[in-house]
């Protein structure tokens, strides 16, 4: 039996290099297979009128595990199901509330009470009317037990909610509840006659939503690609662009490939590709245009404040004067960050512009050492208190940007006489095994936020049991104080004296040391019009549904599917 | 023969269960569960709703428990939804109450790694066999040496700079190749050729490029095999007889110098679902690798237990399926085992 086979001697040399011939002619038939975008002697700078059409190509590292976000959770599901879903309200270009679903709100004298009126004649993407009973069927789907959504706290506070007619939806707080109108800024409005009754863990809705903004889900091509394309019905009008196509491309590098190669028309950037290679090559500055937006988050070095010695405050200001921020965002961020000293957005009315950073003052920081106890009394360079020296880890999770700061900051904690190790942990055990059991000395993390100014989840006392954000240890009486007033003003004025006053206090008491805000850089190909550079408040993508793109620019698109 | 082979698939059934136990609780090991990952730790999210998903995973339950639930479920070959994505079916597809049909999520992984891997090993094998065979000849000249400094360039390479490499020059610099993804966008509109074209020129660079690295060990087994046959005696015999060296080679030499070979792919039967999570990141090719990586990272344990699972099976029908393959292969084998 064997012998018959081998008889056929396959690897003899002759058929050998017929081999290599066929597999080098199979793949020279591959070749030439793509869109040949003879894009070369395109000019991507003329302007041209808005117009209708068009398909826009983006990337995402991971595939969305659901479009209904309220259970998902996570940023690749927030992507998508933005363009699909509505909420009550949205923010306008300068960061103020608007209506998106709503026509107008009413807030009630005792403050309690808001009472939205709905835009008439809404519709879903499958025809079906939008009314407030959707609205109301959505606050009881994110406040249920079942659904066990991550950001039911919010709406669990309503006392009540009522849809009197189809137009009008009202809620009752038991209190006066400031962030209140920001929650209804991001609860997506799901329909209550395609998920009535049905799970929202298992229902097949997730892959298949109907939702009534600019955009329908058409294809989901799992770990590939998501299409979507305009919404006839869109509650807030057509779109410009027809087709918004994300594929999933989980590295890095492979995404600014696609990029230099017109396979996608956008990328987050960071800052070596923002500053040095992107200027750096003609033939990307032609087509591509680079954007930069201070974001909504932080890098911070947080302490144990229920170890010693961070429960000491000279201790903590002490690494506050040691660590050099501006050599960490020129370092790390190649200067795309900014020095912060609140836990705001700079530029932002909650950002207290009277407050200055911590500088850089070796002096001061060995000054504070001393007052506290810790002397060199060895003479090893490392200073001790009660014979102790003090040592300690720097733990943060698998972040390059994170891990250089780290070792910037042991570098500039050595000079003051402070010994520190470095540890970089992967995620999920860095936050179960370190962080959730209290088992740790300083950490390095940081904090996205949102767009309202309350943060009591970090800073109140209460907020320490395990899984809880307060996971440092911070209790002040006077912050708890200032956070659970900011929490009750609805005057806006009102409002923001209370969190500069908390930011204040914040700076003073430094429980943090604030290392940098960054930029949120990207890359967006110039055949994208109407994008506003510089960028608004709201940030680049704030009008991205009024963005269009040239007939004469688009990619040769072979089918309309 | 027969009763070999019963008793080595009735001897599967407890291992795989030790196997699987074993794998439980070593998985537990790691901190940390679904309810850990980087979206959960959103200021505006409650723990409270983290408990109550844990609760609803059975995670709160001691280990114990919780593998005793999960042995139940296996006993109907039910291998349970995957935590992190929707309840997805970690197998194979379920259809609820209206008659949606959701896929399983090893079901779209498995056929692209299988194809992969499968394509990748031919491509080997057609490589490294007649490579072997040309540095045995001529062992010790030009040819032998050349062979062995391209098997070990290939080999110390890295893929995955290579693949960055070629992506690159191929893609980006002269567009001859796609450079990520398994299929174009406009996939669903081509007509069946254009579909073929799709799929062979996105697996090109994917598959040829592990292949060609990975020629060392085939080409030198081939080689050793070859060198060891083609000294011995029934060789010279068969020279002497005046039969052409291409007879003596091919004919004669050859299939006792594959022989190694055959255990060497029953073996590699459980790697051929095992697809690299690096070379599938790089590609952005939802394959085994990279489904196996990203549950281990959400701690997905229904997922990562189906993996385990079906890749101990394989391991286990692989190895006797070698066994077997070798008895049949070499007589002197088969008189071994059907004495014993």
């Amino acid at each position: 039996m064997t012998s018959s086979l081998l008889k056929l001697n396959p690897f003899s040399q002759t058929h050998f290099c017929k081999l290599i011939f066929s597999l080098a002619f199979a793949s020279l038939v591959a070749c030439g297979n793509n869109n040949t975008n003879n894009t070369a002697n395109i000019d991507y700078s003329k302007n041209y009128p808005p117009e209708d059409g068009g398909t826009m190509v983006d990337a995402i590292t991971g595939e969305p595990s659901s479009l209904i976000y309220m259970v998902a959770g996570e940023s690749a599901s927030a992507a998508i199901a933005s363009n699909i879903f509505n909420k009550l309200l949205k923010y306008d270009k300068n960061l103020d509330l608007i209506g998106e679903l709503a026509e107008s709100w009413q807030i009630s004298p005792d403050q309690k009470t808001i009472t939205f009126k709905l835009k008439s004649n809404l519709k879903w993407a499958d025809n079906k009317p939008l009314t407030s009973a959707d609205v109301l069927f959505t606050w009881r789907a994110v406040i249920d037990e079942k659904t066990a959504s991550p950001y039911a706290s919010d709406f669990q506070l309503v006392k009540k909610a009522e849809a009197p007619d189809a137009n009008t939806f009202k809620v009752t707080y038991d209190q006066a509840y400031a962030p209140a109108l920001d929650s209804w800024a991001g609860l997506q409005i799901l329909p209550e006659h395609l998920l009535k009754g049905q799970n929202l863990h298992t229902t097949a809705f997730a892959r298949k939503p109907i939702g009534s903004h600019y955009y329908k889900l058409d294809t989901w091509n799992n770990g590939e690609n998501l299409k979507l394309s305009r919404n006839p019905n869109s509650v807030l009008g057509p779109a410009k662009i027809d087709k918004l196509v994300t594929r999933i491309i989980p590295d890095n590098s492979a995404q600014f490939l696609e990029l230099m190669a017109d396979n996608i028309d956008s990328m987050g950037l960071d800052p070596i590709k923002f500053s040095r290679i992107v200027p750096s090559r003609p033939e990307l500055e032609k087509k591509l245009a680079l954007y930069k937006e201070l974001g909504n988050s932080y890098t911070y070095l947080g302490f144990n404040l229920k170890r010693k010695p961070f429960d000491d405050i000279r201790v903590r200001l002490a690494i506050n004067y040691a660590i050099d921020k501006q050599e960490i965002i020129d370092g790390v961020y190649l200067g795309l960050g900014i020095n912060i000293s609140s836990p705001y957005k700079p530029g932002t009315r909650w950002s207290n512009p009277s407050l200055q950073p911590y500088g850089y003052d070796v002096g001061k920081a060995k000054a504070l050492l001393k007052e506290a106890g810790f002397i060199d009394t060895d003479g090893d360079g490392i200073v001790e208190l009660n014979g102790k020296p003090f040592a300690f880890e720097i733990l943060t999770n698998q972040n390059k940007e994170r891990e250089k700061s780290a070792v910037l900051i042991q570098r500039r904690l050595r000079a003051v006489g402070i010994d520190v190790k470095i540890r970089a942990i992967e995620w999920a055990s860095f936050i179960s095994r370190f962080i959730k059991t209290g088992d740790f000395n300083a950490v390095i993390l940081g904090w996205g936020l949102g767009l309202d100014p309350d943060q009591f989840s970090i800073w109140h006392s209460s907020q320490q049991k395990p899984g809880q954000f307060n996971f440092i240890g911070y209790n002040n009486q006077e912050v708890d104080k200032l956070l659970e007033q900011g929490r009750t003003e609805l005057d806006p004025d009102k409002r923001m004296k209370i969190y500069h006053e908390f930011a204040r206090v914040l700076l003073a008491d430094s429980p943090v040391v604030y290392l940098s805000a960054g930029y949120g850089l990207s890359a967006i190909h110039k055949r994208i019009k109407g994008i506003d550079n510089p960028a608004p408040p709201a940030g680049v993508s704030y009008n991205s549904y009024d963005w269009y793109i040239p007939e004469p620019l688009r990619r040769n698109e072979i089918s309309a599917n | 023969m027969v009763k070999y082979l019963i008793k080595r698939v009735l001897w599967m059934i407890p291992m795989l269960i030790g196997i699987s136990l074993i794998s439980f609780f070593v998985m537990h090991l790691a901190p940390g569960d679904i309810t850990n990952n980087e979206a959960s730790f959103n200021p505006k999210s409650s723990e409270e709703s983290r408990q109550k998903l844990r609760e609803m995973y059975n995670l709160d339950k001691p280990v114990i428990v919780q593998y005793g639930l999960w042995l139940k479920r296996m006993g109907t070959l039910d291998f349970g939804n995957s935590f992190a994505t929707h309840q997805k079916p970690v197998f194979w597809e379920k259809t609820d109450e209206d008659g949606n049909i959701t896929k399983g999520m090893i079901q779209q992984a498995l056929p692209i790694t299988l194809m992969i891997n499968i394509l990748g090993l031919i491509i080997t094998l057609v490589l490294a066999i007649p490579l072997g065979i040309i540095a045995a000849q001529k062992y010790g000249q030009w040819q032998d040496k050349s062979v062995t400094i391209f098997n070990f360039v290939g080999f110390s390479i890295p893929s995955f700079w290579l693949s960055l490499l070629l992506m690159y020059w191929l893609g980006v610099v002269n567009n001859w190749f796609p450079i990520s993804g398994l299929h174009s966008i406009n996939y669903e509109s081509m007509d069946t050729w254009a579909k073929v074209k799709d799929t062979f020129s996105h697996l090109f660079m994917p598959v040829i490029i592990p292949s060609v690295t990975g020629l060392a060990s085939i080409t030198l087994f081939v080689k050793n095999g070859m060198l060891d046959v083609l000294f011995q005696d029934y060789i010279t015999t068969a020279r002497s007889k005046g039969l052409t060296e291409h007879k003596v080679v091919y004919t004669h030499a050859l299939r006792n110098a594959l022989l190694p070979l055959i255990t060497i792919i029953g073996l590699s039967i459980p790697g051929l679902i095992g697809g690299s999570v690096i070379a599938e990141t790089i590609f952005a090719i939802p394959g085994m690798g990279k489904l196996f990586y990203d549950a281990v990272l959400m701690r997905d344990f229904p997922v990562i237990m189906g993996i385990l699972t079906i890749g101990s099976a394989l391991t286990l029908i692989g190895n006797l399926l070698a066994d077997v393959a070798y008895a049949w292969a070499d007589p002197r084998v088969r008189r071994g085992v059907a004495r014993g």
